[in-house]
């Protein structure tokens, strides 16, 4: 018997659907995807402190044992759900779809998927999400973008994170860009840093104008 | 390792195409999997033989045919054979491009036995 069917199809199905939950509310859904470390939630944390009276925001966090992120979230003030994902690597758009029924995000409303912090297999799983961003740090190597292209490839935009350290490492940022865009021509970056708050602004102008974009 | 969760998405295929068939059991089933899809074949090897137990897998005789990477030039429109994502077109150097195959993962065809009417097939041996 002749099948040719997709074997990520499940996956596929449900992100779609979720990618219309998302267009329906007019809500932008960004998949923060990096290795473990690079800063998502220090990002995130950061990123709600600075803009959460100018949109409304929701967070899905993804991790294998842990409420730590949440928790993190949490102390925000912002409505988090944490989906433990146990032995699976990465989220799938399933969990999503669970998360978001007992988020009940508002219309017009602002959604960060914090995924599991691994380069590799979030990279294969579609969420539904509008964006996703790749986080790289200035104490991972530049060279990260060869070496995970997958990720790179399917990411719009790349936040280079933790720029303050950058006199101290040996990261060289234009070798990173250059890499990355080997993989993926189109992807645009930032420089910031969650700790210090360098660029920043540029970020939420990105944010904003993507979800001025859907309207 | 998602190469778990690719398994188990193989054998909630298989096991609607057998209810669909009717089938009792797959004697072998066919993959097509791209050099570029991100599946370590050594990984899914691996965690096959747990994902399989008990299922309608269980047994089947695992082809996997690869797919070679090859990409279409979008600087001068011409075609290359693409071994890793980052690689230059060959004749102008150039990196955008987009991939027209290698990305492949998908169950291609299965053989199966129906238990009213057992196919004479070159049944698997266990
Ligand atoms: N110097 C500096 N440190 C940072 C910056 N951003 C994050 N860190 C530190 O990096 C460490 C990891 O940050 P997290 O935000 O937890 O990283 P994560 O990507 O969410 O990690 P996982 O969820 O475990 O994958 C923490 O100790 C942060 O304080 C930054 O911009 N500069
Ligand atoms: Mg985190
Ligand atoms: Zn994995
Ligand atoms: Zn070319």
């Amino acid at each position: 018997m002749e099948l040719e069917q997709n074997i990520l199809h499940h996956n596929q199905l449900l992100a779609e659907r979720n990618r219309g939950y998302f267009a329906a509310k007019n809500m932008l859904a960004v998949n923060l995807v990096s290795s473990p470390g690079s800063g998502k939630t220090s990002v995130l944390e950061r990123t709600l402190r600075d803009m959460k009276e100018r949109a409304d925001f929701y967070v899905i966090e993804g991790d294998q044992q842990t409420f730590n992120d949440a928790d993190r979230i949490d102390a925000v003030g912002v409505p988090v759900v944490q989906v433990n994902t146990g032995q699976g690597c990465h989220l799938e758009s399933d969990m999503v779809q669970t998360a978001l029924q007992k988020l009940k995000p508002r219309d017009n409303s602002l959604l960060f998927i914090e995924n599991v912090g691994n380069l590799v297999c979030p990279a294969m799983f579609d969420l539904g999400e509008n964006k996703r961003v790749v986080i790289i740090s200035t104490t991972e190597g530049d060279d990260k973008p060869i070496k995970y292209p997958d990720m790179f490839h399917s990411a719009q935009l790349c936040l280079i994170n933790k720029i303050d350290l950058l006199p101290y490492v040996n990261f060289d940022v234009d070798k990173a860009k250059a890499y990355a865009r080997r993989v993926n021509p189109d992807i645009e970056f930032l420089e910031v840093s969650a700790t210090v708050g360098t660029g920043l602004e540029a970020w939420y102008d990105w944010l904003l104008t993507e979800q001025q974009k859907l309207a | 390792m998602h190469e778990m969760s690719i398994a188990l998405g193989i054998v909630n295929i298989a096991n609607k195409a057998c209810e669909e068939a009717q089938a009792a059991r797959i004697d072998s089933i066919t993959l097509e999997i791209g050099k570029l899809a991100g599946v370590q074949l050594e990984s899914l090897y691996f965690v096959w033989p747990a994902a399989v137990e008990g299922t309608v897998l269980a047994g089947a005789e695992r082809i996997i045919e690869e797919r070679e990477g090859q990409a279409l030039c979008l600087e001068c429109d011409r075609e290359f054979a693409l071994q890793h994502h980052f690689d230059a077109c060959p004749h102008c150097q150039g990196y955008f491009k987009k991939i027209i195959a290698g990305k492949e993962l998908n169950v291609k065809s299965m053989a199966f036995t129906l238990p009213d009417n057992p196919v004479p097939a070159p049944s698997k041996t266990r």
